[in-house]
């Protein structure tokens, strides 16, 4: 008897048995779909993990058909992807797939990030996760400023200018840096060239090793729930946990009907606003890049514009730099500051539930000033604001340590 | 339920953040709405005719394709040979100014843009304006100087349809002593072969054509997205009721 | 039925219908990235037909163009050439050219042309489309009366494109839709009898 039948107890004939011999697919297959359980009570919260790798497929296959298109050269790269939206056939539809997709890749990102802020995902023991989770959101992070440079638009050039300047502020090493980055003296034909690789290549092979490891470390562990509870300390007579439910086909099923809800949203931007107003492709973008004018008002896609603004805000360039990353990598010790007994924001104190209010509303709003022109009024309100984001996680460990708490059930609370 | 709401009330939040900045405003000036309809296929028409007759001689439109035109707008080969391509031989050419770019840059100090793209970098809105916005101004080399983009470069090429207007400026003093000039209105100094109203409306023609031209598959689109959509309503009742029957027995 | 089986039923049915939707969906989403891959509107643009101007010619001279970046060849045969033609049909595969698609009606004769002076063939050998090197020197020792040899696999083909007996190339060398403006000015890519 093969270590898959002693283990599976049933014996298999046929093809499956000739594969499992080989390859542990059964094996694979149970223990990451039909045998991992997840909690029965999860709430939408819990399918931005699921909807994220939506849309990495779709911006895997998006774009490996837009690089049969696209050139990564500084003269032809702007007309290449005009050339992609009217003379391939249905080439807009997959550029603003593309285009579109980015954007819903943040969307996406966030919201998990957030659930995680709110049902203490990050808690032992899964701070391995939370660091994977990070690691991931700042590889999309370069992936989507690499990719963002290659259309050669008016912003993309000025854009990729500001923030890889941005590394001159370093000191002694800064200046040279920059010119490692760009390969030349300033953004040019080689820098395009070199993004473009990192973009299709380097940092999507990056992204797949991290995700990857993501859900191998998820699976290992088990997937948190909304009332911040190891499922797996109540098991029944069967050793199944009594409060969760196989990934397939409960959870499958379930995460199908949120995928095509996701479908028509993404499909209502894509077909309707595929600008966003000028959020997801901005205007002065269908303007090809020009060496010797920076556009009026200069902001990043929305997305980076909430660490965008904590950059301009401070009014030292060193001192930006310094901050602007920290407000970046400063969730990555979430696990650490956090000092609360509990998990879920349901069992948490009101100090924890208004911190996290005021962080909501303090990281849209520096996304929204990010966007806005560079005048004293925004300015003052980005300190401001500012202040409040450091204070959050730097203040944390105080704030969740009085916060009063409240008892956790045993079993998770379920509304059939 | 508390949280759905909670969820929801953070959807509406990203929502106004979203539709807080539209186009950059146009030095200072009040843009008035152009009023385009885009599936107005008589409109467009009318649009390309303009856009070959006074807007081609300078600027290319070097991403659009005459074949394109005639399939979208309804115009026949014939037509669209013997009415539109001034500048072509072949109607999957695409359209290319009559005047070499270097000579425009010579002429003029700087080459007339593309307009592929115009409007989806300007906005309808900054163009209808710009169109309108000339005003005559002894300072500038062509005899003219523009409302929405003062210094322009481009001469008033449509000064026989509209006539030579004079914009007229209040100044307006600050209290720091500065001088604030702030734009009243428009006065005819001499008519053109149209009216206000024809003139608007030839205006309004040529940018939707300009809108066309910058996104010549807005209307595909549009109609595809629908039918997206109502597939995707159908798979999700049918993959709502699985979900239901398989959650039925966890209690 | 018990209640049972007849929810088993109805989640076998509807994990049916769920599947069935699914896979039209994808199927739906695979249009628009298969027919990505087609010639572009651009490439249709560049693959305009080719004028190609006779007047400098000789008899039993060849020239190559290319059209949609195909190779084609020109060959203003002799009347000597022509001749030959009627000669060795027994070794030829399809000699009437009665393989459709090789070739447009309207040169499906026996010189395989419109106008029997001038072969219009692409020069791209129907084995796996190597271009054929021209060899017009007569040998009857071997049985060789002209036409164009394949350097890669050997087949051969005669002065009219036909091929040999015995050769890994199955079929004619295929002939691109031309036509005539002037005696002298032959346009490739538009076919006999269109405007």
């Amino acid at each position: 008897m093969s270590r898959i039948e002693a283990e599976v107890g049933k014996p298999q004939g046929g093809f499956m048995k000739w594969i499992d011999d080989r390859f542990p697919f059964t094996e694979t297959m149970k223990y990451h779909f039909t045998e991992y359980y997840a909690s029965k009570n999860f709430n939408i919260w819990y399918a931005f993990g699921v909807l994220a790798f939506v849309v990495l497929v779709i911006q895997f296959i998006s774009g490996i058909f837009l690089t049969m298109n696209y050139k990564p050269d500084a003269v032809q790269a702007f007309a290449s992807v005009e050339y992609i939206m009217r003379d391939v056939e249905w080439g807009w539809l997959i550029r603003y797939m593309h285009s579109t997709g980015a954007s819903f890749f943040f969307i996406v990102v966030y919201l998990h990030m957030f659930r995680a802020m709110l049902y203490g995902s990050y808690k032992k023991p899964r701070e391995l996760i939370w660091i994977i989770g990070m690691l991931i959101f700042l590889v999309l992070m370069a992936e989507a400023f690499a990719g963002y440079l290659l259309p050669w638009g008016q912003m993309s050039y000025w854009g990729a200018q500001v923030i890889i300047s941005l590394f001159g502020a370093i000191p002694w090493v800064g200046d040279a840096l920059v010119e490692i980055i760009r390969g030349d003296y300033s953004i040019s034909d080689i820098t395009l060239n070199r993004f473009f690789a990192l973009h299709v290549i380097a940092l999507p092979l990056a992204l797949i090793g991290l995700v990857f490891v993501h859900i191998v470390a998820l699976h290992e562990v088990g997937s948190s729930n909304p009332d911040g509870i190891e499922i797996k300390d109540y098991k029944g007579a069967d050793g199944v946990p009594l409060d969760g439910v196989a990934f397939h086909p409960y959870h499958t099923s379930k995460d199908l009907v949120i995928i095509i809800v996701f479908l028509m949203i993404f499909s209502a931007v894509m077909f309707f606003a595929p600008d966003m107003g000028g959020y997801f492709l901005e205007h002065a973008n269908f303007e090809p890049a020009n060496l010797t004018a920076t556009p009026e008002h200069i902001a990043p896609v929305w997305y980076f514009t909430p660490f965008y603004a904590i950059l301009r805000a401070v009014p030292d360039k060193l001192w930006g730099f310094i901050l602007f990353g920290l407000s970046v990598i400063l969730p990555l010790f979430l696990p650490w500051l956090d000092r609360s007994r509990v998990k879920s924001i349901r069992y948490r104190g009101w100090i924890y539930k208004t911190a996290l209010t005021i962080f909501v509303i303090t990281f849209i709003t520096l996304g929204w000033l990010g966007t806005m022109p560079v005048e004293p009024v925004y300015v003052m309100a980005a300190r401001v604001f500012a202040v409040i984001y450091f204070a959050f996680f730097l203040l944390m460990p105080y704030y969740t340590a009085i916060d009063k708490t409240k008892p956790v059930p045993d079993r998770v609370v379920y509304h059939g | 339920m508390v949280k759905m709401k909670r969820f929801a009330g953070l959807l509406v939040l990203s929502a106004c953040f979203m539709s807080a900045q539209g186009l950059a405003s146009s030095g200072g000036v009040k843009l008035e709405k152009s009023g385009i309809d885009p599936d107005n296929i008589k409109s467009l028409q009318r649009g390309a005719a303009n856009f070959m007759n006074y807007c081609s001689g300078c600027h290319s439109a070097q991403y659009v394709r005459y074949k394109t035109i005639g399939r979208d707008l309804e115009i026949s080969e014939e037509m669209l040979i013997d009415n539109l391509m001034f500048n072509a031989d072949q109607t999957f050419d695409t359209i290319q100014a009559s005047m070499p770019a270097t000579d425009a840059a010579r002429w003029y100090g700087t080459a007339p843009p593309d307009l592929s793209l115009l409007a989806r970098a300007k906005g309808t809105d900054h163009i209808f304006n710009f169109l309108k916005g000339f005003y005559v101004s002894a300072d500038s080399p062509t005899g003219v100087d523009n409302l929405v983009r003062e210094g322009t470069s481009m001469p008033h090429v449509l000064w026989e349809l509209q006539g030579y207007q004079n914009a007229i400026f209040v100044e307006h003093k600050n209290v720091d002593g500065s001088v604030t000039r702030v734009f009243e209105g428009f006065e005819q100094l001499t008519l053109g072969q149209m009216d206000s109203e024809d003139y608007d409306e030839f205006v309004r023609d040529t940018v939707n054509f300009l809108a066309y031209v910058a996104e010549p598959i807005r209307s595909i689109r549009r109609k595809l997205g629908v039918w997206v959509l109502m597939f995707l309503t159908f798979f999700l009742i049918i993959a709502n009721m699985l979900k239901k029957q398989i959650w039925k027995d966890v209690k | 039925m018990t209640e049972d089986d007849l929810d088993r039923n109805r989640r076998h049915f509807l994990g049916l219908a769920t599947a069935v939707t699914g896979v039209v969906g994808i199927g739906f989403v695979a249009v628009p990235f298969l027919s990505s891959l087609k010639p572009s509107a651009r490439s249709q643009a560049l693959g305009v037909p080719v004028e190609v101007p006779l007047g400098s010619l000789e008899a039993g001279e060849m020239i190559r163009v290319l059209w949609r970046g195909r190779l084609v060849f020109v060959l203003r045969r002799t009347e000597e050439m022509l001749a030959r033609l009627a000669e060795n049909l027994d070794k030829l595969r399809d000699p009437n050219s009665e393989e459709e698609d090789q070739q447009p009606n309207y040169a499906a004769n026996g010189t395989r042309s419109v106008r029997p002076e001038y072969l219009v063939v692409e020069g791209s050998c129907t084995h796996l489309g190597c271009a054929p090197l021209e060899d017009f020197e007569v040998r009857p020792a071997e049985g060789w009366g002209g036409g164009f040899f394949c350097p890669c696999h050997g087949s051969k083909f005669d002065l009219a494109g036909r091929v040999y007996k015995g050769v890994p190339a199955p079929t004619n060398l295929r002939i691109p839709p031309h036509r005539f403006i002037r005696d002298d000015l032959l346009v490739i890519g538009q076919d006999t009898g269109a405007a």
